[in-house]
């Protein structure tokens, strides 16, 4: 039995998205974001709308997105994606518009455009990875960075009486009258990958009707930023994230 | 055809220009004295005619990187302003120019520095023609000196946009945008349909067909050997425009031993000031540049050479700003100084020739 003989149709037991391209990430081996990435891709290709997605990434780990997804993209400036998301969908009604957007983009330089955009109710998707730091610029404080943790702008651990408080800016934005399903997931073992990619899916539906904005924040990690073994940021995730940004549906209308 | 003459305000009138051009979205943040830009738009409500989308963001910021995703689509998009304004927009700006995005950026100058004044300025030339935002860039840079010209060069802007994909800015100033004249409309003109975007503008966002591989809008490249290739792309682009771009005016420049050299309101005053002058002997002409960039350097390089001219006098609501490019122009050759009135003042026709005289006669 030769190779050729195996790879069958019958024998696959998994694939790649053929949305996903074969271009090596540069994630770090442990991140959230290439397992997030390959879920959207699967949905995109499920409900076989390539044609019609818009992304769009921002300044973050994430803004080399496009290198990766085989659709549409635009890389925004830091924390403008939702805007450039309101241009697009605003022009373009009938695409299927998302942003992928991490917490300093966010809930940092972002929060004006975030919140604008939710509370006008832009059919748009936003996925938002608190990884709760910066990643790309080598981790720094985040708004959602916990009490104590150490990054390297509060290396002596979160002080809320000079930092302030972590951000939970998804309860904010539930708030919001323009928003109609926000979710909080996480993508660190088989169910809750499952549940995530539920989540992307229904905000990708939820879009096409019109009824407002989705938002599905993936609590996530950075065991580079953390400095921890990947295994090790999934355990810190779930015994010190969570409880700060429980996991779990928040509105869905 | 009879042409239908209206009287209106210069912001009104690019308004009512920007829906007949075809425009599909107008993207904006009130702030005197543009507001009447937005609120004409929001007053005729396009969006039942001609299908044009206009919307009131909750900042400048979000306003110029709403106009980045629009024309990342290959959709003819504006956004409007004024000088605080402005400054705010400079981050998009940079990278629409950057990302090589058209679209069109019209700033009603008023008086800074900071909150300065409501009152009509030209201190954003060098924000405007120098760059303003971060990095090695060009924004083609018109100045209308008339309600008419508000009009007309609404949709030539969009012309040069996309005809070197580049940002294009209308730089008025308060007077010409609150000023009432009269102006014939350009007539009306259907908005692109989505194949012709897709031919006019291939490399846009507008969904990948199976047929072509994904578009992307960006101005990120990693590698500096990649950026310096992209940069030098812009460069030569910014020389080709340069070559062929430049506009101007000239009025009583024949025989001319003094130019005055002034744009947008400035250069309504200078056009009253060469007449007062003339009438007292004085052989004044004007040069009025209407691309603040590309600038006229060549017609003033060869006045500067001819034999006849003596000196050039930069009049501006500024500090002195433009002067410094008719000095590059002049190259030395004979005297260039300035005029102008700051904070607001619009100098008077009588201001000018003083100033004229004091400094050269
Ligand atoms: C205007 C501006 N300020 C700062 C930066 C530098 N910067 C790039 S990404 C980033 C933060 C990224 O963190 P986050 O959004 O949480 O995404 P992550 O990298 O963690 O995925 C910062 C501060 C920038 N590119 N632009």
């Amino acid at each position: 039995m030769t190779t050729k003989d195996i790879i069958k149709p019958e024998n696959l037991v998994y694939t790649k998205s053929r949305i996903l391209n074969d271009t090596p990430m540069h994630y770090c081996p442990g991140c959230s974001h290439g397992v997030v990435h390959k879920l959207i891709a699967e949905v995109v290709e499920e409900m076989d709308i390539q044609e019609d997605v818009i992304g769009v990434a921002p300044v973050g780990c994430a803004v080399f997105a496009y290198n990766y997804l085989d659709f549409d993209f635009q890389e925004a400036a830091h924390g403008r994606a939702p805007a450039v998301a309101t241009g697009i969908k605003r022009l373009m009604p009938e695409k299927y518009v998302f942003t992928y957007q991490g917490d300093g983009d966010l809930a940092a330089i972002g929060t004006a455009e975030t919140i604008h955009a939710c509370n006008r109710g832009e059919n748009i998707v936003i996925i938002f990875i608190n990884n709760g730091i910066y990643g790309m610029t080598g981790g720094q404080m985040a708004p959602t960075t916990l009490e104590g943790m150490k990054t390297a702008t509060c290396p002596y651990g979160r002080d809320t009486a000079i930092n302030g408080y972590p951000l939970n800016i998804t309860d904010l934005l539930v708030k919001l009258e323009g928003t109609r399903y926000v979710t909080r997931q996480s993508v660190h073992n088989s169910a809750s990958v499952r549940k995530a990619k539920n989540a992307i899916r229904k905000g990708f539906e939820n879009s096409k009707e019109g009824k407002g904005t989705s938002v599905i924040e993936i609590v996530s990690t950075c065991n580079s930023g953390w400095k921890m073994t990947p295994d090790q940021s999934n355990k810190w995730m779930v015994e010190n994230m969570f409880p700060a940004y429980p996991i779990g549906d928040l509105k869905d209308i | 055809m009879s042409e239908e003459i209206k009287l209106m305000k210069g912001n009104e009138a690019i308004a009512h220009a920007a829906i007949r051009c075809g425009c599909d979205g107008y993207f904006g943040y009130p702030i005197t004295p543009q507001s009447e830009i937005m609120e004409t738009l929001m007053d005729e409500q396009p969006w039942k005619t001609t299908g044009m989308v206009v919307l009131q963001a909750e900042s400048e910021v979000a306003a110029i990187n709403m106009v980045y995703g629009g024309a990342g689509c290959g959709k003819k998009v504006m956004t409007s302003s004024s000088s605080p304004g402005v400054s705010l927009k400079q981050e998009g700006i940079s990278y629409i120019a950057g990302a090589e995005l058209p679209c069109l950026i019209v700033n009603v100058m008023r008086g800074g520095p900071g909150l300065g004044t409501i009152q009509p300025s030209q201190a954003d030339y060098f924000q405007a023609v120098k760059g303003g935002g971060h990095g090695d860039y060009k924004v083609i840079v018109l100045a209308p000196a008339s309600v008419q010209e508000m009009a007309d060069f609404t949709a030539l802007s969009f012309d040069l946009a996309f005809k070197y994909s580049n940002p294009a800015m209308i730089l008025a100033d308060g007077v010409i945008g609150q000023m009432m004249e009269k102006v014939v409309l350009p007539p009306f003109v259907d908005r692109l349909t989505k194949s012709e975007i897709e031919k006019q503008s291939p490399w846009a966002t507008y969904g990948k067909p199976a047929s072509r591989k994904p578009n992307v809008i960006t101005s990120l490249e990693l590698e500096s050997k990649d950026m310096e290739q992209r940069n030098l792309k812009f460069q030569a682009k910014y020389r080709e425009i340069e070559e062929n771009e430049v506009r101007y005016e000239e009025l009583a420049c024949e025989d001319a031993e003094y130019l005055l050299v002034a744009f947008g309101s400035s250069a309504r005053v200078c056009q009253k000031a060469v007449e007062l002058a003339r009438e007292q002997g004085i052989k004044l002409g004007l040069i009025r540049p209407i691309t603040l960039w590309p600038f006229p350097t060549k017609l003033i390089q060869s006045y500067a050479s001819s034999s006849k001219v003596k000196g050039f006098l930069a009049v501006e609501m500024n500090a002195g700003q433009m002067i410094e490019d008719v000095r590059l122009a002049v190259n030395g050759k004979v005297s260039v100084e300035y005029f102008g009135r700051l904070g607001g003042i619009v100098p008077t026709p009588d201001e000018v020739v003083e100033a004229l005289k004091a400094k050269f006669l």
